[in-house]
């Protein structure tokens, strides 16, 4: 069951605080409404782990690791291999975060996190084939939050894109439906490079990347997921507040805009 | 074992499987009240879709600390059965029926007065008897009604409706075919008094412009099945003027 | 100044009653300059307020109010009681009559209601921030000993007593019970036997059931006349 969550822990004046600063065109960190807070994306941290990235979004941190094994395809993509994204919201990350299993804010952001990669087609699926039917590769995309200060999404996905961009494996073949590994190390079968935005709705003005303290007081986000072909391939509008049909239009061209900047500094990472 | 034959999901003279051109509704059929112990209830058939929507409250909160000083505590579940679709689902909660309870209450929770009722909850249940696609938006369509049914204060009901992209052209509601072999799906809820948004997502691969189109599509359907909502409600309220005279006072009772 | 409704009119949440200079009564709110209905009921129009009569909803206590409330819980100097709102009661000791034992010493709560008695109190307080107190010092209040009760929708409790008391009185003389209705749609039914008090109950559902319909009053009473004969319990 979803239920409504408990009060907000920001008294009233402190939230007017944030309002009325956006009224005036200004935001807590003396940014502009269209303006990420800096960011730093580091790979290749958990060597253990086949890939691995950490992002820093302002003071927001998350890591994200993937891990390579080998599955039973599902019977319906007896020639795909499995992609899997979960996420935990660890205690440590916030004084809200409780020990347990997911709840429904990880499990939606794991779920946009997913569906961006799954519908941009990033991974290549079928190249993680190894006999049809039987056996596949399955990458395991575990997302970690560790510091929450608003913003969870789309630190999220792009730790999750960068840690498949990170990951190797080694260059194998098949020979009678076994796997038979060769002294090559190759990355993932990659396609595509999809990257969220978020957009926070506070009285009326939108702002781009909400800080946690923007979170508190906005109405509603929209994440929109773009590939790189200016396609959109995920959208989730979240929280209690509306947005009006040309909200949200204005909210997706801004969207597609920015991300493109965003993409170019995960993939320059790589090289 | 899936169906490997190819089908055709628009045919040369650009109908869709079921018939519909690109810019048809499934048909829809709502009913209120229909359920007894409920505070109030909807039933509503999308295409196949076939939900029952029952609403509890406002009630006593349970447990006591969940409640809210300053307004109701409003609680969403949405479920499928196990019979509702092709291969059996188990009855335990899924992550997709925990996301969309979620994004459920947030498209319900803004219309509904809720601080009439401070430290009091509002229970929203939606189970999925059979599936077709668009059971959020179905199910949020009957969940309004049930509030209404209720008479739970609200600002105005809530619509819903999805649109696609189905062999690149751009649709409206998808049924679970065209979700399953089409392009993109994008669910949104309208409240169209307003012309707000209060649910919106989207997967699969669209344009800017094929996106513009689609949200378009799906609220000005929601507009049509706003209309249908009323009509449900004045076809379970229908009152004689006469009866209402007698309303007026309210007498005063002998202890 | 325009009205968007007639009297009467059946509305629901959304529907724009009015436009103009207009106060926004119960069950509407303004937006703009504009006045909405938020439930599911009939418009009306008293002078330049409207409003709207709802037809279902929850029962939300008013000072003043004689409910009949079911004990749930005892504490030491109070009784919790459910009165069927989406708050419980509180009864306390202080507001009984009987609070004092024979020699002056402080009773147990139990000897006076125990869980699970039925109790006519009336609503002494409540607001936003409390749940509602009720009282049993009052003339007829208490314990109830003994009758059937019918439990209905609040909004139909106006229908139950009727323009000026029409409904009730015919219910009471048709039955040969005491009627006693709760603002919080719980009502008693009391007679010299069971029978008439089973008739009276089933009228009282019948009339919620048809609460929408014309001529229900002279229906209601031929049906109690029927059941009546029947039973001969003249």
């Amino acid at each position: 069951m979803s239920t409504t969550h408990q009060l907000s822990p920001v008294a009233k004046l402190e939230q007017k605080t944030v309002v009325d600063l956006i009224l005036k065109g200004k935001r807590m960190d003396e940014r502009s409404p269209l303006d990420h807070r800096p960011m730093t994306i580091m790979l290749g941290i958990i060597e253990k782990a086949n890939g691995s990235a950490q992002v820093y979004l302002g003071k927001t941190k998350v890591l994200a690791g993937v891990k390579i094994e080998i599955g039973t395809p599902f019977p319906d993509t007896p020639g795909e291999g499995i992609l899997t994204v979960n996420s935990e919201f660890v205690p440590l990350a916030s004084p809200t975060f409780e020990a347990g299993p997911p709840d429904e804010n990880s499990i939606e952001l794991a779920r946009v996190v997913d569906r961006g990669i799954r519908e941009s087609k990033a991974l290549d699926l079928k190249k993680l084939c190894i006999d049809p039917g039987k056996k596949v590769f399955m990458v395991f995309v575990d997302v970690y939050v560790l510091d929450h200060d608003g913003n969870l999404i789309d630190a999220a996905a792009m730790a999750a894109l960068g840690a498949l961009v990170d990951a190797k494996m080694r260059a194998f073949k098949v020979e009678n439906g076994e796997v038979k590994y060769k002294d090559e190390i190759i990355p993932l079968p990659m396609l595509n490079y999809p990257v969220p935005i978020t957009s926070a709705k506070i009285d009326g003005s939108i702002v781009l990347d909400p800080c946690l303290e923007e979170e508190q007081v906005m109405s509603c986000r929209l994440t929109v997921t773009t590939d790189k072909n200016d396609q959109i391939c995920a959208m989730q509008k979240g929280g209690l507040g509306y947005l009006t049909p040309d909200e949200v239009k204005q909210i997706v061209a801004t969207s597609i805009a920015k991300s493109r900047g965003l993409r170019e500094t995960i993939l320059s990472k790589v090289k | 074992m899936r169906n490997q034959e190819v089908v055709q999901l628009i045919n040369g003279k650009g109908l869709r499987v079921d018939g519909r051109g690109l810019n048809e509704l499934r048909p829809i059929k709502m009913e209120v009240g229909i359920l007894d112990k409920a505070d109030g209830s909807a039933y509503i058939e999308h295409g196949k879709n076939k939900i029952l929507a029952a609403v509890y409250g406002p009630r006593e909160a349970h447990p006591k600390h969940i409640a809210l000083a300053d307004r109701a505590v409003v609680r969403c579940r949405y479920h499928m059965a196990p019979f509702s679709v092709e291969e059996r689902k188990s009855p335990a909660p899924s992550r997709r029926e925990l996301e969309l309870s979620k994004v459920i209450r947030e498209s319900l929770e803004p219309a509904i007065m809720s601080e009439y009722f401070p430290r009091a909850t509002i229970d929203i249940f939606i189970e999925v008897l059979q599936a077709d696609a668009g059971t959020r938006c179905a199910g949020i369509t009957a969940a309004s009604l049930a509030l209404a049914d209720a008479g739970i204060p609200m600002r105005e009901l809530v619509a819903g409706c999805a649109a696609g992209k189905i062999e690149g052209k751009v649709v409206l509601d998808l049924s679970d075919i065209e979700d399953k072999k089409g392009e993109a799906d994008l669910p949104v809820a309208f409240m169209p008094k307003s012309n707000v948004i209060s649910l919106l997502q989207m997967d699969g691969s669209l344009s800017e412009e094929e996106f513009r189109q689609a949200l378009d599509m799906s609220t000005d359907a929601c507009r049509k099945i706003y209309e249908m909502q009323r009509e449900a409600l004045r076809q379970k309220y229908h009152v004689a003027k006469e009866e209402t005279e007698e309303k007026e006072e309210i007498g005063e009772v002998e202890a | 100044m325009t009205l968007h409704t007639e009297r009467k009119q059946l509305v629901g949440p959304g529907e724009l009653l009015a436009e103009g200079p207009y106060f926004a009564g119960e069950n509407t709110y303004r937006e703009g300059g504009k006045i909405f209905a938020s439930r599911v009921g009939l418009a009306d129009v008293i002078g330049n307020k409207l409003i709207v009569v709802p037809i279902k909803g929850a029962y939300i206590p008013r000072i003043d109010d004689i409910v009949i409330g079911r004990i749930t819980d005892i504490t030491m100097s109070s009784w919790q009681v459910d009165i069927c709102a989406p708050y419980p009661a509180l009864l306390p000791m202080s507001e009984t009559p009987i609070h004092r034992g024979r020699e002056g010493g402080r009773r147990d709560l139990s000897e006076i209601y125990s869980v699970g008695d039925l109790v006519l109190a009336q609503v002494i307080a409540f607001d936003r921030t409390r749940d509602p107190l009720l009282t049993t010092k009052g003339r007829g209040l208490g314990k109830v000993n003994s009758g059937r009760v019918a439990r209905i929708s609040p909004a139909k409790i106006p229908r139950i007593i009727g323009k000026k008391g029409s409904m009730i009185t015919m219910l009471k003389k048709e039955t040969g019970t005491d009627i006693v209705p709760g603002q919080n749609g719980v009502i008693l039914a009391t007679g010299r036997n069971p029978d008439q008090e089973r008739i009276a109950v089933e009228a009282l559902y019948m009339i919620e059931r048809e609460a929408h319909t014309t001529g229900l009053t002279d229906r209601v009473k031929m049906f109690i006349q029927e059941r009546m004969k029947g039973r001969n319990v003249a």
